[in-house]
Parts: structure tokens; sequence; C-alpha cells
């Protein structure tokens, strides 16, 4: 049984069709990347299991720790410890960095300081924790800041988007470290990702295309896919072994 | 009720006492229309009048005098009534000070604050200016604060005015500055308005000198059926000159804020922008305290306080 279980998980938006009857179980304290083309619907999973408010309409079910979590708000998700850092991580006039890591601590079991958190996703405390998350930060700061947020409240599931977005070589590889450190201490991560790269850190993957379940398996057996370059096709739950090139 | 009994009952309604002040350092604290202390560091002249609405304060630095500790003007009415500061402020020449002010109305219910300031800097002076409003709960206080700022050449005025605690009442802020070359103009607002609250702010400043500079930032919330109009007007009539309208609105619930930057560019070679954003609190933020666990009114307030802050 997975910590998160999706039981046949389908969302639209007005008359379109996003997901489509998704099941899925992503198992606690392992390393999983959902990944596919642009417009898969990765993203929309992600938000969908946090419980957006857009994302909210789906049918089917969400399970963590075996019980639905369909009805619950997003600080309810986050109080039960599933948590997410979104693709382009959001600006906070005024909040400085220790504010910002210290009240995601304050909710949750995390015991690391502002400090300690920072220098694990490799940001000179000294340097940020009294600079304002804004604009004045460049978006793989916040990306790293956001991730250490994500530490200091020590989740027991977080939906990473696109991790490695907009992050210099060189912070990658923290970034990676704290996923992995994460894992060792009880962590399930779901990144949510288009890069073989990032796959590679993953224990498990799931292929997305046109918003349904095309593959899962190893990560050596979805690299397949990722290298032929997966395209949509309108197959749903079924590979289209003619659709990839 | 003796001065300094008073001077004590007002300090402690800005969480200070008269020994908040180290020796040397300069501080005046006015209730009503009496002028319960006046302590004064060299360089600095202060000459009040009491008058049946008020106090009318003279207020020179002199020329060349750089004073290193804020000075502290306390302004506050413990009962309800009217209190009415005519304050005539003038900077010398490189004359420079960082004036703090704390208008304490945190008792009374019904007041009405009038502050007429003329303010004049000659050239290379700098004041700078922190006006902090501390309200009751009570919604009968009107704050009606209206500066005329004359800026010389290559001198700096910036004031931040802070209204975050309490009800706001009504508040009708009106500054006008006019800038000579090279001068610098900053004016910050951070007010946040709940209930019936009304906010009206009219900053207008005249980059009329060379390379003159000015920025105008109205950072409110309000919630409830609080009402912001926003007036910041910038008008450029040199070469060189270069100014920037911001305005940052949060609004909850029934509340309504309206903004009217107006930027008027009279010669080509001065620049002067704008940018207001009016609305909700924005869903991204939200969401993403959420997820880390926070309750919404507690994101919201989190916000709003960093909007407040900024």
């Amino acid at each position: 049984m997975g910590i998160i279980e999706l039981k046949q998980v389908s969302l639209s938006f007005e008359e379109q069709q996003i997901l489509f009857e998704l099941s899925m179980d992503f198992w606690e304290g392992h390393i999983h990347a959902v990944v596919g083309p642009n417009g898969a619907g990765k993203s929309t999973l992600a938000h969908t299991i946090m419980g957006l408010p857009d994302y909210r309409s789906h049918t089917g079910d969400i399970l963590f720790a075996g019980k639905s979590i369909k009805e619950l708000s997003i600080d309810e998700r986050a109080k039960l410890g599933i948590t997410l850092a979104w693709q382009e991580p959001a600006r906070f006039n005024g909040i400085k960095v220790r504010e910002f890591i210290r009240r995601a601590g304050d909710k949750s079991r995390g015991t690391k300081s502002p400090e300690e958190v920072l220098n694990m996703v490799g940001l000179d405390p000294g340097r940020y924790l009294d600079r304002d998350v804004d604009t004045t930060l460049s978006g793989g700061e916040r990306k790293r800041i956001e991730l250490a947020s994500i530490v200091a409240m020590h989740p027991k599931v977080v939906l990473m988007d696109e991790p490695d977005s907009g992050v210099d070589i060189d912070a990658i590889q923290s970034i990676f470290d704290v996923l992995e450190w994460l894992k060792e201490h009880g962590t399930t991560v779901i990144m949510i990702t288009h890069s073989g790269e990032v796959l590679k850190h993953a224990d498990h993957a799931f292929l997305l295309c046109n918003g349904a379940l095309v593959d899962k398996g190893t990560v050596e057996q979805l690299s397949s896919y990722f290298e032929r370059k997966c395209v949509p096709c309108t197959h749903k739950n079924v590979p289209d072994e003619e659709a990839l090139v | 009720m003796s001065n300094q009994s008073a001077i004590d009952r007002l300090l402690s309604t800005i969480n200070m006492h008269s020994h908040s002040f180290d020796e040397g350092t300069a501080h005046v604290e006015i209730h009503g229309n009496q002028v319960l202390n006046t302590t004064l560091v060299e360089g600095l002249k202060v000459e009040s009048q009491e008058t049946s609405r008020g106090v009318d304060v003279d207020i020179l630095v002199e020329a060349g005098t750089v004073i290193e500790q804020p000075v502290y003007f306390c302004f506050g009415m413990l009962e309800n009534g009217l209190q009415h500061i005519r304050m005539n402020v003038r900077f010398g020449a490189k004359a420079k000070a960082h004036f703090i002010s704390h208008c304490s109305f945190s008792n009374a219910t019904e007041v009405e604050h009038i502050m007429d300031a003329d303010i004049h800097l000659e050239p290379g002076a700098e004041y700078r200016y922190f006006e902090r409003h501390v309200h009751s709960m009570d919604s009968g206080i009107k704050v009606i604060p209206k500066a005329k700022v004359q800026l010389e050449e290559s001198s700096r005025f910036a004031t931040e005015f802070e209204l975050i605690k309490g009800r706001v009442g009504l508040i009708d802020i009106d500054y006008e500055a006019e800038c000579g070359p090279h001068s610098v103009l900053e004016l910050l607002s951070r007010i946040s308005g709940r209930q019936d609250d009304v906010i009206k702010i009219r900053e207008a400043g005249k980059l009329s000198g060379e390379y003159s500079r000015g920025v105008l930032t109205s950072n409110i919330a309000v919630r409830d059926r609080a009402q912001a109009l926003i007036q910041n007007e910038l008008t450029a009539t040199a070469a060189g000159a270069v100014g920037h309208v911001d305005c940052n609105e949060i609004v909850q619930d029934e509340a309504q804020a309206k903004a009217i930057p107006i930027v008027d560019v009279r010669h080509p070679k001065a620049h002067v922008t704008h940018e207001a954003a009016i609305g909700s609190v924005d869903s991204k933020q939200l969401q993403t305290l959420m997820s880390r666990g926070l309750s919404e009114d507690e994101a919201v307030e989190m916000i709003i306080q960093g909007l407040l802050r900024k």
C-alpha cells in the first residue's frame, strides 16, 4: 500500500478533461518521478494531490495512509504532512527568509533551524536570512529557499514540481542531496519532471501522456520511453507504440 | 496630572518611558495642547507655543549639524478632543537628522489630530522622518496630516507613515513637495484599515529641478468594509528628472480600494513610471503558506503584514 494512493482520479476544467482515471501508488520513503511531455498533466496531478482550490472537483479518490483526503483543504493536507514545492516559487514582499522558513517549521514535526536548512540547500545563512523572499532573489535562490522551508517542515510527502527548474548546475546537486536526505529520514518524494537527469535520481517512475498513465516501473524502464521522446498519444492508459518515435 | 506623570502615561502607550532615551538623545512630548517636555541637543532648536487648539512648533536644525541619534517626538491625546499641530521645520545647509514621531491615541475614542507642516530643506540637507500612529480600536479618530515640502539643491526628504495597529478611523493625508536640482524625495505610507475605516492619501511631487528624483509608495491593506483612495502624482518638468509611483493594495471582504496614479512628464529627458497592484491576496502566496500548514487566516495575515512592512 502506498502512502499516497490515487484511485481512478479524473479531472476536467470546464469541458476539457485533463486527467484520465489515474490509479497510482506512491510508496512510503521512496523517491518517485512523474515524467512526461509538456501538457501531460504532471503539474495538474501534483496540484490535485495537494488539494489546490481549482483542482478539488476531481472524481475518484486520493488516499493518504489509507484514508481519503478528498474533502481536506490544503492546510489540512499539510497538517497530515503533505506539501508542495512549486515550479516557480511565489515571491513574498516584506517576508524575510528567516520568517518564511520558521513558519513552515512551526506547524510540523521539523526540528531544524533556518540556519541549518539554508546550509543544507547550499545557501549562506549570513547572506540570506534577513533578505525578503521577493524579486531581489533569483528564481534559483527562491527555489532553494522553498526547499529549505520544506526541510524545516520535514513533511511525510513532498511534491516537487520541476526541482531543477531555474537552478544553476552547481546548485542542482545540493537539491538532490537534500531530496536524498529527506528520503533517508522517511519522507516520500514525488518529483514532477520532464528531465532525464532528474529521473535518474528516482527509485520509481510513472509516465503520463495527455493526462493518462501510460507506463510505470523502474527508472531504467521509463528512461527508454524518455530517450525515445514520448509524444502525446490518443490511447489513454495504453502505450501507443506507433506514437513513440 | 503632573507633567512627569503625563509624560509617563503618554510614553507607556507606545511601550516607552522617560528612561528609554539615552543622555544626548533629543525628545519632545506633546499632550493635547501642552508641551510636556523638550530635551534638545546641540544644533537643534525647538520653539513651541501652546494654542487653544494645539501647539505651534518651530524646528530648526542648524546648518552643518549632523544629529547622529534619532530625535523623538511623541504627540498624543489621552482623552478625547482636538489636537492641531502647526509645524514649521527648517534644515540648514548640509544639516542631517532622523526624526521618529509617535502619534498615540490608544485610549481616546473621539479625537481629531490635524498636522499642518511646512518643511524647508536647504542645499545638501537630509531629513528622514518616520511617523508611527498607535490608535485605539474605536472608529472615532480623525487624522489629517498635511505637509508642504521644499527641497533645495541636493537635499533629501524621506518619510514613512505607518498605521498598522488599531483602527484608522479616518485618515486624510495630503503631502506636496517641490524638488530642486539633484534632490531626492521618498514618501512611503503603510496603512491597514478595517471595519468602516476610510483611508485617503494624496501625495504630489514636482520634480522641477534637473536630475531630481522622487518615489511615492503606498502599501495599503483594507478589509471588512474599509475604503481606500490613493492619489499619487509625480510631475517631471526638468532634464534628468526620474520618478516612480508604486501603489500596492490588498483588498479583503467587502472593502474597496482605488488608486489614481498621475504621471505627468513635460520634458523629453525626464522619465517617470508607475505601478499599481490592487486585489485580493495572491493565490500562489496563499497556497504556498497553506501548504506549509498555516490556516487561511494565518496565511492572509502573514502576507498582509509582509506588505505593510515592505
